[in-house]
């Protein structure tokens, strides 16, 4: 779908990857296999290939994967260039393993016109690293009162529409939504969040909350947003995505609406998968997000869902701020931590590598999940599929931060944290968009 | 009663502390911590009953009262407890600072961290503003208040006064009352009630009484008659958003669980943090009773903030040894 992904001018990639484990879950691909990828284009997955004078990179010990989709970023452009800009998102994305990403439209100003979608497109032409994708609002400035031109939009290149960082509160508006965009063919990513619910709170509610004092965002402030929306999406029979799920009632919600016949989908973050609401007692901002951390029983809910697919896809919720935005007490802090550098290798260390998620479900998450949710082409390992792939080595630890990040800002919930599991090289549109230092060439 | 050797002139005590010594939350003490600061504070309370009350204990050092929210007990009784130990003082506010002017709480903690000061005292109305104040300055930091989330010393000197006045702690029991939800002096006392054996009973409306505290809770005001002591909270109007409804009305709030003689067993002890609305939390005749501890509250607030400021300076418990000494008590 080149006609909703832009990136810069760049050269496709003569190279064969050889010794590498090639694991493709979709293709049901999991062999020691060499690949040979001709401007661009995977030629041949074989057994034994034909350097034919092309760079060869030694993979022993490493697997290769398609690369992954992010679907859910922050680029923070325009109005916010000193925390990310197309070019640094773009960028650590590629770092991060990542072939395709896509970026929410809440910047200053909304993209909720083709004149701001216009330049954006432009921008990310000449600068894009990776291909990237741009959702425009769903309500003119995001202010859930009247509908964006989602027409004029989509044929401008919008890839699907969202007010994300903030809920469409009116029902009314939100069925309204519902009925205009299905001429456009476009889904709606909903960010589900009852505001008198969640009014004023900071941090889940619950033991951590009562002890720390903070005012509560309890679960149902979400849930009641999820069952409305799949209610209001079945009746009109609209198509939506939700956004960063992080209850378990939303996810029971989601589940029953999918075996209804409901048309939804939804996405977990890193961060909720790995962390619960007792990671605020360090009152660190950096573990400030919307929606809050919340308890284990969340947390084991979403990763059970995200293995048996009912949350299709993983998402970085990569949010860029300033770090002067983020020294401050808890409570003043701005909600959001950044993500494309650590996805892949936090997933890795704390769910695969702990035996509780297969690598094969990861990759699957990560990549073919979110690219079926918005109608991508599905990265794969196939002769005649364009180079959309990650080198891995499962094995690598390194220190997050100890190398500085290629976003524009660092407010990593992982500071200082070790992994393991990095990102050798990324491919992506047919170009080579990252190249550790440390691989064997 | 524990013999304090006190240093004399400008001496300081002898050695640096192990690691910086702060006093932020209940969480982060002991019990033994407790039962030291108290056991300190009462060798200060004997040295008040003196004609001369000032102590040359901190003469030389330096005491900031960084205050972002209003207050009488608890900046006043820091302000006179260092003075009372011969510390230097510096008070300053919020309003009418450089804060007016948009400077951040980092900012102002860096440039106050340029006096070198040993110890700054905040009160700031946001959770972790006493964390963030201690990553930038080298200072020693006491807690006076931030947010809904702690204050330590008045959970100490609330403990203080129980102490004095039943003459141990393990086994009473406390009922708290009130607005438990907004209440950073609950907070604390539940903590400090858990380290030294004191069982507590929270009493409230139930939208005032925050989930998944794990703590004894209910909403009959009849539970209040079986404990020893009634702590009662102030209805915190300030903290009460308009339109979010925790309760309808204060004049319901005032029928349903106002402290009242009638409410009250005979006898029966009520404490109140400060400041009090007369005639909605707590009827009049039940805050002048005899049985009211609330002035004594204050007289321990000035010698438990005595000893914590002299505990995280000296670092060690009481009894430090010393060049020169002299004794109290």
């Amino acid at each position: 779908m080149s006609d909703v992904l832009w990136q810069r001018e760049l050269p496709g990639a003569d190279l064969v990857i050889r010794g590498a484990r090639v694991l493709d879950p979709v293709e049901q691909i999991d062999a020691e296999l060499e690949v040979r990828i001709d401007g661009g284009t995977i030629v041949e997955v074989a057994e034994e290939v034909d350097a034919n004078e092309h760079r060869v990179v030694h993979a022993e010990g490493l697997v290769l994967a398609p690369a992954f989709v992010d679907p859910h970023v922050h680029l923070r452009t325009p109005g916010r260039e000193d925390e990310e800009t197309v070019a640094s998102g773009t960028a650590a994305a590629a770092a991060g393993g990542y072939c395709a990403i896509l970026a929410m439209p809440n910047t200053d100003p909304v993209v909720d016109s083709a004149a701001t979608l216009g330049a954006l497109v432009e921008t990310a032409r000449h600068e894009a690293e990776i291909p990237v994708g741009f959702l425009a609002a769903i309500t003119r400035g995001q202010r859930g009162e009247e509908l964006t031109e989602m027409a004029e939009l989509a044929e401008s290149g919008a890839i699907a529409f969202s007010d994300d960082g903030r809920p469409v509160a009116s029902a009314a508006m939100m069925r309204r939504a519902l009925q205009y965009a299905t001429i456009t063919g476009r889904l709606l990513a909903l960010h589900c969040e009852e505001p008198s619910l969640s009014h004023g709170g900071h941090v889940h509610e619950g033991r951590v909350a009562a002890e720390l004092g903070f005012a509560g965002y309890p679960s149902v402030a979400e849930s009641v947003m999820v069952e409305r929306d799949l209610a209001l999406a079945g009746y009109e029979s609209g198509r939506i995505h939700i956004l960063h799920l992080s209850a378990t009632e939303s996810v029971d919600a989601l589940r029953r609406a999918k075996a209804a016949g409901i048309a939804a989908s939804g996405e977990a973050t890193p961060h909720h998968l790995v962390l619960t609401d007792e990671a605020v007692r360090s009152l660190d901002p950096n573990v400030k997000m919307n929606p809050p951390l919340r308890a284990e029983q969340d947390r084991l809910a979403l990763l059970d869902a995200l293995r048996d697919g009912t949350i299709e896809a993983v998402a970085s919720d990569h949010a860029p701020h300033a770090t002067h935005e983020k020294e401050v007490p808890f409570e003043a802090a701005p909600f959001g931590v950044t993500g494309l550098e650590t996805a892949f290798a936090v997933l890795h260390t704390h769910l695969v590598r702990a035996g509780v998620l297969p690598l094969e479900t990861l990759l699957e998450r990560m990549s073919a999940g979110p690219a079926r949710i918005y109608g991508l082409e599905r990265p794969r390992i196939a002769a005649g599929a364009p180079a959309n792939l990650v080198l891995l080595d499962l094995e690598a630890e390194w220190r997050v931060g100890e190398e500085p990040f290629r976003s524009r800002s660092s407010n990593s919930w992982l500071l200082g944290e070790k992994l393991t599991g990095a990102v050798r090289l990324t491919l992506a549109g047919g170009a080579t968009v990252f190249e550790a230092t440390a691989v064997p060439a | 009663m524990n013999t304090i050797r006190l240093v004399k002139d400008d001496l300081r005590p002898p050695g640096p502390p192990p690691e910086k010594r702060h006093v932020i939350s209940v969480a982060d003490l002991t019990r033994d911590d407790v039962e030291r600061l108290l056991s300190t504070a009462q060798t200060f309370a004997s040295s008040l009953d003196r004609s001369v009350k000032k102590l040359p204990t901190l003469k030389g050092y330096l005491v900031i009262n960084l205050f972002y929210e209003s207050s009488t007990r608890t900046s006043s009784s820091f302000e006179l407890a260092a003075k009372r130990l011969s510390a230097d003082t510096l008070n300053v506010k919020a309003a009418g600072s450089a804060v007016d002017k948009g400077e951040s709480l980092k900012d102002t903690a860096l440039t106050l961290g340029a006096y070198d000061p040993d110890v700054i005292v905040i009160r700031h109305p946001h959770i972790g503003a006493p964390q963030l104040v201690a990553r930038v300055t080298d200072a020693h930091i006491v807690n006076a208040g931030d947010g809904k989330h702690q204050h330590p010393t008045q959970a100490l000197l609330d403990l203080y006064t129980l102490n004095e006045e039943f003459g141990h702690l393990e086994g009473l029991h406390v009922a708290i009352v009130g607005d438990v939800l907004h209440s950073r002096v609950a907070r604390s006392l539940l903590q400090a009630f858990e380290l030294v054996g004191v069982r507590c009973t929270l009493v409230g409306p139930p939208a005032l009484l925050p989930r998944g505290l794990g703590a004894e809770a209910t909403s009959e005001i009849e539970a209040i008659r079986s404990a020893d002591v009634v702590y009662v909270l102030r209805m915190q109007n300030e903290r009460m958003q308009p339109g979010a409804n925790f309760i309808p009305s204060l004049r319901e709030y005032t029928a349903r669980w106002g402290v009242t003689p009638e409410r009250l067993r005979q006898g029966q002890k009520v404490m109140h943090p400060g400041p009090m609305n007369r005639g909605v939390e707590i009827d009049p005749r039940v805050a002048d009773a005899p049985e009211s501890l609330v002035t004594t509250e204050v007289r321990s607030g000035l010698v438990v903030r005595m000893a914590v400021l002299y505990d995280v300076l000296t670092g060690g418990p009481v009894g430090v040894e010393a060049l020169t000494t002299a004794e109290v008590a």
